[in-house]
């Protein structure tokens, strides 16, 4: 059989979220949905596992405040202690809040860049990376349900008008 | 409609006993413990329900929808804006005049800036000589500061904060509640153009009040961030107070609209200036103990080197700062009830605890002790406090109207 892509494109974002869960209350796989901007309640009626970027984001911070903590350490207490305005410069726990704001820092930066790394590996938006979308017109004002269907594409086409479709494309 | 639960009601009054036992006991035994005690319990209530006039004006000016559906819970708050901003008032005036053994102010004590000793007409005493005599008790310090700590221009800069957010609060309410009765967005208009007014209003008296009344306890120290130190404290018991009272009406069934994502709104405020506060805190602790100049230093000197504030001292930082940051850093924490009542209740006695050391130790030195006094008037405030704001509650229909974006506020999901 020769699969097909369908594309329904919308003006409005709630005409969308209705379609979408008319569309899954009739049992049809969606592919993909493109939109200009994040479409609140979307996620749940497409019915997409809740994201894991919130632990990744956890875990990248304790790296960054352990990173951080060993460094100052290093520095500032093992390889070459320094008095700095009389402060107690023999053990970590002493001097302790001097070191908060790198600690906080690193905290910040890897927790930060490593998310948008992640982010961007997860997305495939490598350098030089293929655009996807088949639409440039999503990134503007329009809003688009793409379907990849074998057989009949008539059930999909007349659930999208019903829905609000203001275009159809077949591919 | 809301109804005071006898349970409640009974509470409420069994603590007020509590306080006014409190408050008699405090003043015959030790009136000069007894009057920081209140200063401080004033001051944290003060300050929740000036908050809930912030929170209030801040959703106009941001023109926020989401937090519509419980308007009327900061709106209760603000009802006791007057009692506390009245006791504080009090606790003012009768410092000026010193009287009843309220010395919580060094700067007021008699003659400490002059630099000569004078007569009763104010004229300088001269020795044999036709000298001047010095004045053994004066304060170099404190009387370059004379300008601003004058005692008429500090009850006049109290009278006009208290009368300026009594104020706005009761105007914002009034605004709300015109709204309900004759809809249009004649209301909401004015209740924007008042509140940036508030915002910038509160922006100033917000910073002298709290260098009025906190700081110029302990006269010598100042802090540039302490303005800032107060209101991050504000507002996160002025937000627990919202979220705890919310999340009481929603257990009794009212607010039927407030949905778990408004809920979650109010915990990602407690979570945030909960990390606001601590960052404030340590920016200030952090200067002063790395620069050591005796002068600043003295401030934490007097509250780290004490016996009796020592524990305190690190025990209220500790869970204002570990209690949020762990048990409400995760989404679905924040959307576990049982879960932000515990925490909020935590901080809350951490801030309380904070207030007693923003004050205590600058009056009375090493005596300072939490007591039956410190508790039971907290406790007795508790109760007055929720007193009149189920009071308050009741007088109005906790179901808003109206509003323009009351409907999208309804549909919040975040």
């Amino acid at each position: 059989m020769i699969r097909k892509t369908v594309y329904g494109i919308f003006d409005d974002e709630d005409v969308l979220l209705n379609s979408v869960k008319e569309i899954k209350s009739n049992n049809i796989d969606i592919k993909e949905v493109y939109t200009p901007f994040p479409v609140h309640g979307l996620d749940k009626a497409l019915g997409l596992k809740e994201t894991r970027m919130a632990i990744a984001a956890f875990v990248y911070g304790c790296l960054g405040i352990t990173f951080a903590g060993l460094m100052i350490y290093n520095i500032m207490i093992i390889d070459w202690p320094m008095n700095i305005g009389g402060k107690p410069n023999f053990t970590f726990y002493h001097n302790v809040p001097s070191f908060v704001p790198v600690m906080f820092e690193c905290t910040v930066l890897f927790a930060a860049h490593l998310m948008s790394i992640t982010y961007l590996i997860k997305c495939g938006l490598f350098p030089g990376a293929k655009s996807e979308n088949p639409d440039p017109r999503t990134t503007d004002d329009k809003f688009l349900i793409e379907f990849e269907i074998e057989g009949s594409t008539k059930e999909v086409k007349d659930l999208l008008s019903k829905t609000g479709a203001s275009e159809i494309n077949e591919k | 409609m809301f109804t005071i639960t006898k349970n409640a009601r009974n509470l409420s009054f069994g603590l007020m006993i509590i306080g006014v036992t409190a408050l008699i006991l405090g003043f015959v035994n030790d009136a000069h413990s007894a009057w920081p005690s209140l200063l401080f319990n004033t001051y944290f209530f003060l300050g929740i329900s000036v908050f809930a006039v912030f929170f209030i004006a801040l959703q106009y000016v941001a023109e926020a929808s989401w937090s519509i559906v419980l308007k009327r819970v900061p709106e209760a708050i603000i009802s006791f804006l007057p009692i506390s901003g009245i006791i504080m008032l009090i606790i003012m005036v009768t410092a000026v005049m010193h009287f009843g053994g309220n010395h919580i102010y060094h700067w007021m004590a008699d003659g400490i800036m002059d630099k000569f000793l004078l007569d009763d007409l104010g004229n300088q005493i001269l020795d044999e000589k036709g000298n001047p005599i010095l004045n053994p008790g004066y304060d170099k310090i404190i009387a370059g500061k004379a300008a601003f700590l004058d005692t008429t221009f500090f009850l006049i800069r109290s009278v006009i904060y208290i009368l300026g957010w009594v104020y706005f609060g009761r105007k914002l309410k009034q605004l709300s509640l015109n709204e309900d009765k004759h809809g249009g967005l004649e209301n909401y208009n004015k209740g924007f153009r008042t509140s940036a007014w508030f915002m910038v209003f509160f922006a100033i008296t917000s910073s002298i009040a709290s260098w009025d009344w906190i700081m110029s306890i302990d006269t010598h120290w100042f802090s540039t961030l302490f303005g800032w130190y107060v209101f991050s404290e504000w507002a996160v018991i002025g937000f627990v107070s919202i979220l705890l009272i919310t999340l009481y009406l929603k257990r009794l069934g009212y607010l039927e609209s407030v949905n778990e994502s408004h809920i979650h709104d109010l915990g990602k405020y407690v979570f945030a200036f909960s990390l606001v506060w601590t960052y404030m805190w340590f920016s200030q602790f952090m200067l002063i103990w790395y620069s050591n100049i005796p002068e600043e230093v003295a401030y934490f000197t007097a509250r780290l080197e004490v016996e009796n504030y020592k524990f305190l001292f690190w025990f209220r930082v500790a869970i204002n700062f570990l209690f949020p940051i762990i048990l409400l850093m995760s989404r679905d924490a924040k959307r576990n009830n049982s879960r932000l009542i515990f925490v909020c209740i935590v901080i809350l006695i951490g801030h309380w605890l904070n207030s007693y050391l923003l004050v205590t130790p600058g009056v009375l030195n090493k005596e300072g002790h939490i007591g039956f006094t410190e508790i039971g008037m907290g406790l007795g405030f508790f109760g007055l406090f929720i007193y009149v704001v189920f009071n308050a509650l009741t007088k109005a229909p906790l179901e808003t109207k109206n509003h323009p974006f009351l409907d999208e506020s309804k549909h919040l999901h975040t």
